[in-house]
């Protein structure tokens, strides 16, 4: 479904990515792992094409859309969410879905503002409140909701639990859990391992750059020192 | 009672060109971020095409079709600016787009002369609305009526479009974080394109539709934009509704004034825009503006470091070449090369505000000015000599600077920006309105150096010592402590006030002291002419100040000075030709395409590439040594 | 052990909404206490009433018994009060030893002086603050070029620089990777047991707060439910309720998607 072949990222004059590599495939969850600064964002972002890859190719079902302008990215059926949320505060919540929503793919699942609603709840109860007036886990909520408008066919979530407490983690797990079992594909960048593991089939890890493993969670148990070279838990 | 209502009636008339105009700027800033200053250019195209429309499309219906269709192709010719002149500069650092817009000015400027001529053109009065109507006996034009019937419609729609439709949706979102709305599927550069259009289009039909009670000329452009930029300002940035009520405030306003205190009537917006910016800092409908973390772009600015022995060697040379001038004899010459000191001197002082405080002034002449006139006032009223009239001079305008700063330094962004044009075209109002003390537009005349400094070359060596030695000044106080207070509260005000340090007082006293340094120029100005002029306090003379700044290189200590002495060098070539403004507006607009960072930081980048240059400064950025 | 900050009765209203709501609370010398709780519960409100950048509805703030309630942050800061941002705050066009000598200048309060070259002043001092957060090779680079992690311990650096007794933790790990985090707060740990200096932080990651604090406030809808040790605080049944959470999603064997 998505395909990364040798990726090359900049940002201004620093070399973030380099020969970066992997695949997701139809359905599957994948988390991205590594430290803070390891590239995580900056390879949602050249996927995005918000940060255009200075060398190799990002093809989305079968077609290159490298150097793409993002707008189009996301025509084709991929949904960011970015990592501080930058929902629009001074838009109600409904109007946030608005700016989100797109025409349904075909043979896609087609998102409504009530079976977001239903996804999370807390949104219904506000949704004539401005983006400003909600707490960081339900602008988080919305952020992802908003995303969702557009019917991505594969969801790029980035650290979709950082900064957030606890319990309101154990929702997003559930909420991801439930997308999940609809069908959906899922790129996440985390550093939780926790959650990474709970929700995801398969663990890629990156360290300054470059790919340093990709196999299942039940591998990455079998290799503890893996785990304890990069992800430093 | 009669002729308060029927002043009421014709100042609400006045509003509605005005709240068009101003509704489209807003409107532009809110989604681009762009201060347009060819805004008022748009207006002026507006009124010259829809004059033509109606020269050759006569009737009733024709009349009010020319209107729409002058806001049309105004729209179209923003979308040509958009595309051709914006887009490649929407990356390049925050405000820079001024200056490209600036260049559109002259631009536009040369091409309705070209096309309509120098002469005035009266409008033709609208097709069966050209009586009066009486009411309670006084005479009101039945036209003025009608515009005040059409404004609340366009108020409406305007409303309706931006907070009921998903088109407004989007614009509102792309007001806040335009990256977010792209990553969402929406084609951002078209939206953009298509506010342009709108904003645009806005102005060109207020140029249109107050054709009948005003007419077309040339100066259009700039006498509408500093009305515009204030009613944005009163009304709140972005806010419609504000932009209506604050059009209608300074228009009843002004129909008062020119009644009742007729030698009131240049100052008079300002001062109410000063006074409700003192209680209401954002505006009547206006809400703070949260600088965005998002949208800042451009790469950040290095570390500075005084210059190394190299640099002061070279700087010697230069100053040393300078000294040598006067033996080519060639008078011309020795007075070019004064001006530009003396401009390159207000521009650094600029610089100082600017690149080092991030205060974005557009009334930095008042000092300048300020300077000026303290001393011609000291020369003629009280026969003050020279020299000390010249020691006062940069007091004056610093105490200038310290009452306005004071008021100022409160806001940030684009509202320090508007508050400081405000106060600069309110010393520039008193200046030309106050013509016994001042004389006016005639200005005043026959303000000589002392003996000593009467000759050219005299003269030349006294700008040369003290021009040099205040940008020295200017640039030894940037490393200072206090020069590092002052970049401090600009990167991060948060740290700064929470580590010890008054922000405001830091920025307030960088304010006076640039102000004075402009007095210093000013000064200097008025002894080399013998002369000053009210155009000294101008806006155009601020933005000036502005244009060469961002040319120079806001992000590189010694913009400033090669903005300012470029400028004045093109400028002295340029104005032999007749259409010089054109080749100048296009020249501006081509730099700015081409080196975004200005001229000193773009001529940095090659160096360095090209290996010529391998500072201290960007080795530590790349780490790559 | 003596009292370093004391707050007595905090209240602030938003438009009629209680952001924090009688807050009493003390920190003693040498103590590390952290403050935690949901988002929006009152955490950054609370701490920006302490260190001046907002003023309390009602209720004092006591610094070593002397009243700062509603002074600003920079007088604050003079009483002995340093902070660390949750989104670092540091000045991006200077070297990471010009961020230091910059608050060492105001300290000594040469903010206003234009006659010697800043990038002098106080060089050894901050050189010895950079040693002290282990950042000496990194003194002459950018801090605009620096790693997240970095950023936060100039920010340390920073709020170390006028010796106080007292220092403003806000998120101080939020954004870096867990080793980390534990490297961070080890470091915090150290230096301020040394110098005697008292700690309150706001922090989401448990693992940090469990094992670096000696004293845990949890807040609610700007209420403090609970005050105790981390073992209080972990069995407290209302604070699993409203923060930790009941922690089964993390037990494999009961996630049932889709249920």
């Amino acid at each position: 479904m998505l395909d990364l072949k040798s990726i090359e990222s900049y940002y201004g004059k620093a070399h973030i990515l380099s020969d970066l590599s992997f695949s997701i495939g139809a359905g599957e969850v994948v988390s991205l792992l590594g430290r803070n600064g390891a590239g995580k964002t900056t390879t949602m972002k050249s996927i995005m094409q918000m940060v255009i890859p200075k060398g190799g190719s990002v093809s989305f079902l079968g077609s290159d859309i490298t150097g793409l302008a993002t707008h189009k990215v996301a025509k084709m059926g991929l949904g960011y969410v970015p990592e501080d949320r930058r929902i629009f505060t001074d838009l109600t919540i409904l109007e946030n879905l608005e700016v989100g929503r797109q025409p349904p793919r075909d043979g896609g699942y087609e998102w409504s503002v009530e079976a977001l609603f239903e996804l999370f709840p807390n949104l219904k109860e506000r949704q004539k409140n401005r983006g400003k007036e909600m707490s960081g886990g339900e602008q988080q909520m919305l952020t992802i909701a908003r995303t969702l408008m557009g019917n991505p066919k594969l969801l790029l979530l980035d650290e979709p639990s950082e900064g957030i407490a606890p319990v309101i983690i154990e929702q997003m797990a559930e909420t991801i859990l439930r997308l999940k079992s609809e069908g959906m594909s899922i790129l996440l960048s985390e550093q939780n391992l926790h959650f990474a593991r709970l929700v995801a089939d398969r663990a890629i890890i990156i360290e300054s750059g470059t790919k340093k493993f990709d196999a299942t969670f039940a591998e990455l148990d079998a290799h503890p020192d893996v785990r304890d070279a990069y992800l430093s838990v | 009672m009669a002729l308060l209502i029927a002043q009421l009636l014709t100042g609400l008339a006045n509003a509605a060109a005005l709240f068009l105009v101003a509704s489209g700027l807003s409107l532009i800033f809110g989604v681009t971020r762009i201060v347009n200053f060819a805004h008022g250019s748009f207006y002026m195209l507006g009124a010259f095409i829809g004059y033509s429309l109606m020269q050759v499309l006569p009737g009733h219906f024709w009349f009010w079709a020319s209107v729409l269709l002058a806001g049309i192709a105004v729209g179209l010719i923003g979308v040509i600016v958009e595309i051709c002149v914006l887009r490649p500069v929407y990356k390049a650092p925050e405000l820079f787009q001024l200056v490209a817009t600036f260049g559109v000015i002259l631009v536009i400027q040369d091409l309705a002369l070209l096309v309509w001529g120098a002469e005035d053109v009266l409008g033709p009065r609208a097709p069966g609305l050209k009586g009066i109507i009486r009411i309670m006996g006084e005479p009101v034009p039945k036209y003025d009526l009608a515009l005040i019937a059409i404004t609340p419609f366009v108020l409406f729609g305007l409303w309706y479009l931006l907070t009921k439709t998903r088109i407004g949706i989007l614009v509102r979102a792309a007001t806040q974080d335009r990256e977010m709305v792209g990553a969402l599927g929406v084609n951002q550069a078209w939206l953009f394109t298509g506010v342009f259009f709108l904003g645009a289009a806005l102005a060109g039909l207020g140029g249109a539709i107050q054709l009948p009670k005003g007419g077309a000329d040339l100066m259009m452009d700039f006498n509408i934009l500093a009305a515009i930029f204030v009613v944005v300002v009163i009304g709140g940035m972005g806010s419609l509704p504000g932009a209506y009520v604050a059009a209608v405030l300074i228009s009843v306003l002004n129909v008062f004034g020119v009644s009742y205190l007729p030698q009131s009537t240049l100052v008079l917006m300002f001062v109410v825009m000063a006074v409700v910016l003192m209680i209401k800092p954002y505006g009547l409908f206006g809400r703070e503006e949260v600088a965005g973390e998002h949208g800042q772009v451009g790469e950040p600015e290095r570390p500075i470091k005084p210059a190394d022995a190299r640099g002061r060697m070279i700087v010697g040379c230069l100053i040393a070449a300078l000294a040598l001038l006067p033996m080519f004899d060639s008078t011309f010459l020795t007075i070019l090369i004064t001006d530009i000191l003396i401009f390159c001197l207000f521009a650094a002082s600029l610089h100082f505000l600017l690149g080092l405080g991030g205060l974005v002034s557009f009334g930095h002449a008042a000092f300048f000015g300020s300077g000026a006139y303290v001393a011609a006032l000291l020369v003629s009223h009280a026969g003050t000599p020279m020299e000390l009239a010249f020691l006062l001079a940069p007091l004056g305008a610093g105490m200038a600077a310290v009452i306005i700063g004071w008021m100022c330094i409160r806001l940030t962004g684009v509202y320090f920006a508007m508050l400081t044009m405000a106060f600069a075209q309110l010393l520039w109002s008193l200046v030309f309105q106050w013509g016994e003390f001042t004389g006016g537009d005639d200005g005043m005349v026959d303000i000589w150096p002392a003996e000593w400094l009467s000759t050219t070359n005299a003269y030349y060596y006294f700008t040369l010592v003290v021009g040099v030695g205040a940008i020295i000044l200017l640039r030894h106080v940037a490393h200072s402590p206090f020069g590092y207070a002052l970049r401090a509260s600009r990167d991060s005000e948060r740290q700064a006030e929470a580590t010890g340090i008054n922000t405001k007082h830091v920025r307030w006293a960088a304010f006076a002291f640039a102000g004075a340094m402009a007095g210093v120029a000013g000064g200097l100005f008025v002894f080399s002419k013998g002369s000053v002029f009210p155009t000294e306090l101008e806006i155009a003379k601020s933005f000036d100040g502005l244009i060469v700044v961002f040319l120079g290189g806001v992000k590189t200590l010694s913009g400033g000075v090669v903005g300012g002495a470029s400028l004045e060098l093109i400028k002295d070539f340029l104005t032999r030709f007749e259409f010089w403004r054109l080749s100048l507006g296009v020249l501006i607009i081509v730099v700015v395409i081409l080196a975004p960072e200005g001229i000193v930081g773009t001529v940095r980048k090659l160096a360095e590439h090209a290996g010529w240059m391998r500072s201290k400064n960007a080795r530590e950025v790349t780490g790559d040594e | 052990m003596s009292e370093v900050l004391r707050v007595e009765n905090l209240y602030k209203t938003f438009g009629g909404i209680h952001a924090v709501e009688d807050v009493s609370f003390s920190v003693a010398e040498g103590e590390l206490l952290a403050l935690i709780g949901p988002n929006g519960a009152g955490k950054t409100t609370c701490f920006n009433m302490l260190m001046g950048q907002l003023k309390p509805t009602s209720g004092q703030v006591y610094l070593r018994g002397e009243n700062i309630t509603g002074m600003p942050p920079r007088k604050v800061w003079r009483m002995g009060v340093g902070r660390t941002f949750q989104i670092t705050a540091t000045y991006q066009s200077m070297t990471v030893i010009e961020n230091i000598q910059m608050a060492l200048m105001s300290y000594h309060h040469r903010v206003f002086s234009i006659v010697p070259y800043a990038h002098k002043l106080y060089r050894e001092e901050a050189l010895q603050l950079l040693e002290l957060v282990g950042m000496v090779e990194q003194a002459e680079r950018a801090c605009a070029i620096l790693a997240y992690g970095d950023l936060k311990r100039l920010e340390l650096a920073i709020a170390l620089c006028h010796e106080p007794s007292l220092l403003l933790m806000d998120e101080p790990t939020a954004g870096m990777a867990p080793k980390e985090r534990i490297k961070l707060m080890q470091l915090t740990a150290d230096i301020v047991r040394e110098r005697k200096i008292s700690v309150l932080f706001t922090e989401h990651d448990m693992d940090v707060v469990f094992a670096h604090s000696h004293h845990i406030m949890v807040l609610n809808r700007g209420e403090l439910i609970a005050n105790g040790s981390a073992n209080d605080i972990r069995n407290n049944p209302k604070v699993q309720e409203v923060y930790l959470g009941g922690g089964h999603l993390f037990a494999k064997d009961e996630v049932q998607p889709n249920a």
